[in-house]
């Protein structure tokens, strides 16, 4: 239990790992968003079609662990899509990249969905009554006040997305925790080793509620002086 | 006088209940109109039929020459000169009050930010509430709110205002001072539709009064005529119990 030269052998390697980590977090929730967005527009639309699709969509990842996702991305899709282009072949980024932002994707719908539906009809009715169009409402009163309440459950998803980069390890993704392993395999320091793994995750996910608290702040809707 | 608003034969249900079951009437321009009557009686229905937020299963709407119930004619340019305020304020809580009155006319380009913020600033001395206009609406007392939602309304210049129960929400205490703007308003010659409950407004400021029970205009007429001689027998059953 050494944790002096874990410090010192395994950081090189811890923060290699933790680039993959943030960037695979960051393109991961970035997309999701786009996902999430327009899953969320379909979700709510009047096409019984679309909504159909969204809630397929939501189902199977919702009802499927990540880990199994990540197999079907990285070794299934290849299969499927050698049929029509032969040696097609996907890195473990680019299927982490998918599977992280499909997963994100389903429940930022969902987040979305319902910060939508907690802003009043009364908003609406007043935006509309102003001559603004649905697309000018949504725009301009609707979504800046369902952002400001789904804010915790945002933040929430964030850190459930940068901690599931982990699960990323498994199809061989070189981010923080498959780092680790390779290291306490040479060095059989478990103990120290993931102890000090998970300290990167916690300083990671720290700075994340840190950032929300101040984003939330300064979303009050009350004067920030002289009140 | 000049005809503002033309209703023929509206209908509308909502699923299998009809609420209202056939109105007919004509608004004319700088007329003030109340419309009375217990609730469920279609009141605010017919109200929000006026700028479409409810959508008309039958009958015609004319306002200003376009027919609002036809499809092809531009809601939102007819919504532009209809003023609307709600029983509930709807102020934009994320807003400061002069952002909330200047949001629809730079949004829609009817004025730069420079001659929205003169107007609203115009507005706001107008209702009383200059000195609030950077607090949120959630700072401000319910009679304050809907003084705001009222100068926000006046902000797109419309030449027509449809008050849904604006003083049902307030405590008593702050009745008037809305009430005291509408009047104000009124004074100026805007063409008024005011649902409400206030007899006593009812009575002082419209021009005309509609009662109305069970999806039709059951009774109408000058506020003399209707308060002080009803001729249906539920206008007179309404009146007494209210009075």
């Amino acid at each position: 239990m050494d944790f002096g030269r874990v410090i010192s052998e395994a950081t090189p390697l811890l923060l290699q790992g933790l680039r993959y980590t943030i960037i695979v977090s960051l393109l991961g929730i970035i997309i999701g968003i786009v996902i999430g967005l327009f899953v969320c527009l379909m979700k709510m639309s009047n096409n019984k079609i679309l909504r159909a699709i969204a809630g397929v969509y939501i189902w199977i990842i919702r009802g499927t662990p990540m880990l199994v996702q990540s197999y079907v991305v990285f070794f299934g899709f290849p299969q499927v899509i050698q049929m029509f282009i032969p040696g097609f072949r996907l890195d473990a980024f680019t299927a982490g990249v998918i599977t992280l932002s499909l997963n994100a994707g389903a429940y930022l719908s969902e987040i979305f969905r319902s910060g939508i539906q907690a802003v009043p009809k009364g908003q609406t009715e007043a935006a509309r009554s102003l001559g603004l169009s649905s697309t000018k409402t949504m725009m301009k009163v609707v979504l800046p006040q369902a952002f400001k309440i789904t804010i915790p459950s945002l933040v929430n998803q964030f850190i459930i997305s940068v901690k599931d980069t982990s699960i990323l390890s498994a199809i061989g993704l070189a981010e923080l925790t498959n780092m680790t392993k390779q290291y306490v395999g040479k060095s059989y320091e478990f103990f120290a080793s993931y102890v000090y793994l998970a300290a990167y995750y916690l300083v990671f996910v720290s700075l994340l509620m840190l950032l929300s608290n101040y984003i939330e702040k300064r979303l009050k809707y009350e004067r920030k002086s002289n009140s | 006088m000049k005809e503002k608003v033309i209703v023929k034969d509206l209908h509308k249900y909502f699923d299998k209940l009809e609420v209202l079951t056939g109105i007919d009437t004509v608004i004319y321009e700088g007329e003030v109109v109340c419309v009375i009557g217990p609730s469920g009686s279609g009141k605010s229905t017919f109200l929000r039929c006026l700028n479409k937020l409810e959508d008309v299963t039958s009958g015609t709407i004319i306002i200003d020459d376009f027919n609002i119930t036809d499809d092809k004619v531009d809601i939102n340019k007819v919504r532009e000169n209809i003023g609307m305020v709600f029983q509930q304020f709807n102020l934009f809580p994320n807003m400061t009050v002069k952002k909330n009155i200047m949001m629809a006319p730079v949004t829609l380009k009817k004025m730069t930010k420079e001659e929205a913020s003169a107007k609203a600033d115009e507005l706001l001395k107008r209702v009383g509430l200059l000195e609030k206009a950077e607090s949120y609406p959630g700072e401000l007392s319910g009679g304050q709110q809907q003084r705001v939602a009222i100068a926000r309304a006046l902000a797109m210049n419309p030449d027509i205002m449809l008050f849904d129960e604006p003083t049902s929400a307030l405590d008593p205490e702050m009745v008037g001072e809305v009430l005291e703007v509408m009047k104000d308003l009124a004074s100026q010659g805007m063409t008024m539709v005011v649902v409400t409950h206030e007899m006593g407004f009812a009575r002082e400021v419209s021009d005309r009064v509609l009662f109305m029970d069970g999806g039709v205009i059951c009774e109408e007429g000058t506020p003399e005529e209707v308060f002080g001689n009803p001729q249906q027998e539920r206008t007179q059953d309404f009146l007494r119990k209210v009075l």
